[in-house]
């Protein structure tokens, strides 16, 4: 399968060819350049059309809201370190229907962001108890105790700053 | 297989572009450790401090006690971290999505410093604006 005609082997290549009958000569339009291989253009939206590849790309986004939650946060930081008129100032921003109405946008996105990605933990990380693998259900179920305890402890934090 | 299609296929294997394989690692693993941060960490937070204080459900801290959690060093060392994390958690999963999901091959350089570049200067003016809280 492999190689020119002429039996140029491994070292052979393409150039086997004009040593026995110069392209040149039976197309006058042949250039050394490459050709163009043929790729099927894919549509921009290529993930619309799949429930499964929608949901992919989705994942992906909740990333932007991350990236939001972090900004948020230091906006928060910024205002409480203004002094008291400003913290009073961005509580009450947030406590508009419409900033709400984005939020619990936001919180959704992110609970989606949390169960697809603990979701992937067992395929991400092998745990080895000695020379025994932890079943990866096991592993899920960690991460979901671990999810739980962690906002149990972010719940019980603000509640006891706010008394 | 023949030569040409061979070729073909050895040229179509993607350049690492400006961000080198050996920088690779480095950057998953700050995606990584965002994505788990974020995960971990996120929905409670956010649920509280942007919908159950705001909303009512649960009484608003005083600002005094607020800023002393939030000047406190662990909190800012803490936050500093965490929000460098979420920042490269961002960057790489954005690039990657604009890169497969919009096609965007021939912008890979582009992408890269712009996804990189941002999350790193969000990452430094968290740092200041921590440094100088309060």
């Amino acid at each position: 399968m492999k190689g020119a005609p002429g039996g140029g082997g491994a070292q052979g290549g393409r150039d086997d060819w004009d040593r026995y009958a110069p392209r040149s000569a039976l197309n006058p339009r042949h250039t050394r350049h490459h050709p163009r291989w043929h790729r099927e253009r894919i549509p921009i939206f290529w993930w619309v059309r799949n429930r499964r590849y929608t949901l992919f790309i989705v994942r992906e986004l909740t990333a932007v809201l991350v990236l939001y939650s972090g900004l948020l946060l230091l906006a928060q930081l910024v205002a409480i370190g203004r002094g008291p008129e400003s913290y009073e100032a961005f509580q009450e921003w947030l406590a508009q229907p419409w900033a709400l109405a984005l939020h619990a946008f936001v919180v959704a996105g992110l609970i989606f962001h949390t169960i697809t990605w603990l979701n992937l933990a067992p395929k991400a990380l092998v745990v080895r108890v000695g020379k025994i693998r932890v079943p990866p259900q096991a592993v899920l179920v960690g991460h979901y105790l671990a999810w739980i305890a962690v906002s149990a402890l972010v719940v019980g934090a603000l509640v006891g700053v706010a008394r | 297989m023949n030569p040409v299609a061979k070729e073909a296929g050895g040229t179509q294997v993607a350049d690492a572009g400006p961000v080198t394989r050996s920088r690779e690692p480095l950057l998953w693993s700050l995606f990584s450790a965002g994505g788990m941060a974020s995960a971990m960490l996120l929905p409670a937070l956010a649920g509280m401090l942007w919908i159950a204080v705001p909303a009512g459900w649960v009484a608003a801290p005083e600002h005094g006690a607020i800023l002393a959690v939030a000047t406190h060093p662990l909190t800012r060392a803490a936050v500093a971290v965490l929000l460098t994390l979420f920042f490269f958690h961002w960057a790489h999963r954005f690039r990657y999505t604009l890169y497969d999901g919009l096609q965007l091959y021939h912008l890979n350089l582009l992408i890269a410093v712009a996804t990189y570049g941002i999350a790193s200067a969000l990452s430094a003016l968290a740092l200041w604006i921590l440094w100088t809280l309060g």
